[in-house]
């Protein structure tokens, strides 16, 4: 039976790895290969690099750290950040990544999604979303890591996004994201009884429930999330035994 | 004893740099060739790859590789599309494949559940999913239910060459296939952690006469 997937997210600025909460405030919490390579060990069903670097030197920096992860690490694993054009992706994919996942520049150039489906496969192509409920119900997205609002739905984009060869959607609500209070289960379910590919929960994870909850109400087919694993709060193998006798079905 | 040779096939198909990853995680330094012989003189024969079936089999013609790789003799893996192209025929594309698996199609995962267990199934089929039916040396060390990692749209039905099965959407498939020398997995070893790990390095030391 498919696993419901454990993911951990880390941000990285400049070879090294932070977290932000409400997309603000970074704290630093380690290397990336190291802490990645100790999730691999503990259980993680992937793992999420975000370059959150601005310069031209530190793109370098997040593509030699890329190498080493697909050296070191046995799992799967998704790169994102600062993703514009097909050569980001391809250099990108020669370091050793699985997957890439773009974000304002999809939905400020759609035919991003359509280029990385036809040259690397749907397999390849993660869609991020950062979207906040404006009135009950309405959510819509933003970009630039949450800092500009537009116009698009959640739900029309995401659809396009589907229809135009994207392999994932990984939907972060704003509104949940580093208040640690639970994933925005409504607008999930939303999602994934909608789409045709598999849908990444992320922010709002706060305790093991919330994971469970992910699944059950929002009907995700994986979980992401960063403090809570960084700071131990939630240790992921005692994670998923929660999650195994919950019913839930995980790779343990 | 020392480590086998084993070469990779380089052909047009993404994520061959995993594969290697991978290899070298188990103590093997692989090559990288599409050098017939040197394809052939190598112990063991990796058969890689992510991408789609027709533009994969039209590169493997044009270079030649299609009459090279069903005629080699030495124990083979194929990996996700390189799994489908040992097939006879892939629907992705409606392309004859290299036959090495005879009478065995590749087909399309359906848009509904065979179950009715949801509303759509999803596809790709991606994520860690679980072998069953384990029947080879290539899985010594693993049991049932054991999780590997998967990525893929196309699967190979219930077949004779079967050497493990997993479930996805209720229809039960051929998740590896083995004929002679030749074993074939639909999920990415390279990618599966610890079992996959054992998986490779379980090819690298199979006994072959």
């Amino acid at each position: 039976m498919l696993a419901k997937r454990i993911i951990p997210c880390l941000d990285v600025k400049d070879g090294a790895t932070v977290k932000g909460t409400n997309f603000v405030n970074l704290r630093s919490a380690g290397d990336p290969v190291e802490l990645g390579k100790a999730y691999s060990l503990q259980g993680a069903d992937e793992l999420v690099f975000l370059d959150i670097t601005a310069s031209h030197e530190g793109r370098k920096t997040f593509c030699e750290m890329v190498s080493r992860v697909a050296a070191e690490i046995s799992i799967p694993f998704t790169v994102g950040g600062g993703i514009r054009e097909l050569a980001d992706v391809a250099r990108l994919l020669d370091a050793g990544a699985d997957k890439v996942s773009i974000n304002s520049a999809a939905l400020r150039r759609p035919q991003l999604i359509d280029e990385i489906a036809g040259h690397f496969g749907s397999q390849v192509c993660v869609v991020a979303i950062d979207a906040k409920e404006v009135v009950h119900g309405d959510w819509r997205c933003y970009l630039n890591g949450g800092r500009v609002p537009t116009e698009r739905g959640l739900m029309e984009w995401a659809k396009e996004a589907n229809e135009r060869g994207a392999g994932e959607i990984l939907f972060t609500s704003m509104d949940h994201d580093g208040v640690k209070q639970g994933f925005a289960n409504d607008a999930l379910a939303q999602l994934a009884d909608t789409l045709s590919i598999p849908v990444i929960a992320s922010g709002g994870a706060g305790a093991k429930e919330h994971f469970a909850d992910a699944f059950r109400l929002g009907h995700a087919d994986a979980a992401l999330a960063a403090s809570v694993f960084h700071f131990g709060e939630i240790p992921i193998p005692e994670l998923k035994q929660y999650l195994r006798g919950e019913g839930i079905p995980v790779r343990l | 004893m020392g480590m086998p040779k084993v070469a990779i096939v380089r052909y047009n198909a993404g994520n061959i740099c995993s594969v290697v990853n991978a290899l070298r995680r188990v103590g093997v330094e692989p090559v990288v060739t599409d050098d017939a012989a040197e394809l052939r003189a190598a112990e063991r024969v990796v058969f890689p790859g992510q991408g789609a079936a027709f533009a994969t089999m039209a590169y493997l013609r044009e270079s030649g590789l299609d009459k090279v790789i069903p005629t080699l003799t030495q124990p083979v893996l194929g990996i996700c599309i390189g799994q489908q192209l040992l097939c006879a025929h892939s629907a992705e594309g409606n392309v004859d494949c290299l036959g090495v698996f005879p009478e065995t199609p590749v087909v399309r995962f359906p848009e509904k559940p065979a179950d009715a267990s949801a509303a759509v199934l999803k596809v790709p089929h991606i994520g860690w999913n679980t072998l069953e039916e384990l029947k080879s040396p290539l899985f010594e060390g693993l049991s049932a239910g054991d999780y590997v990692y998967f990525v893929h749209s196309f699967y190979v039905p219930a077949s004779p060459y079967a050497i493990a099965t997993t479930e996805y959407g209720g229809i039960r498939y051929s998740s590896a296939l083995r004929r002679g020398n030749f074993y074939a997995t639909q999920f990415h070893p390279e990618k599966s952690g610890a079992a996959g790990e054992r998986i490779l390095s379980n090819f690298v030391h199979l006994c072959h006469d």
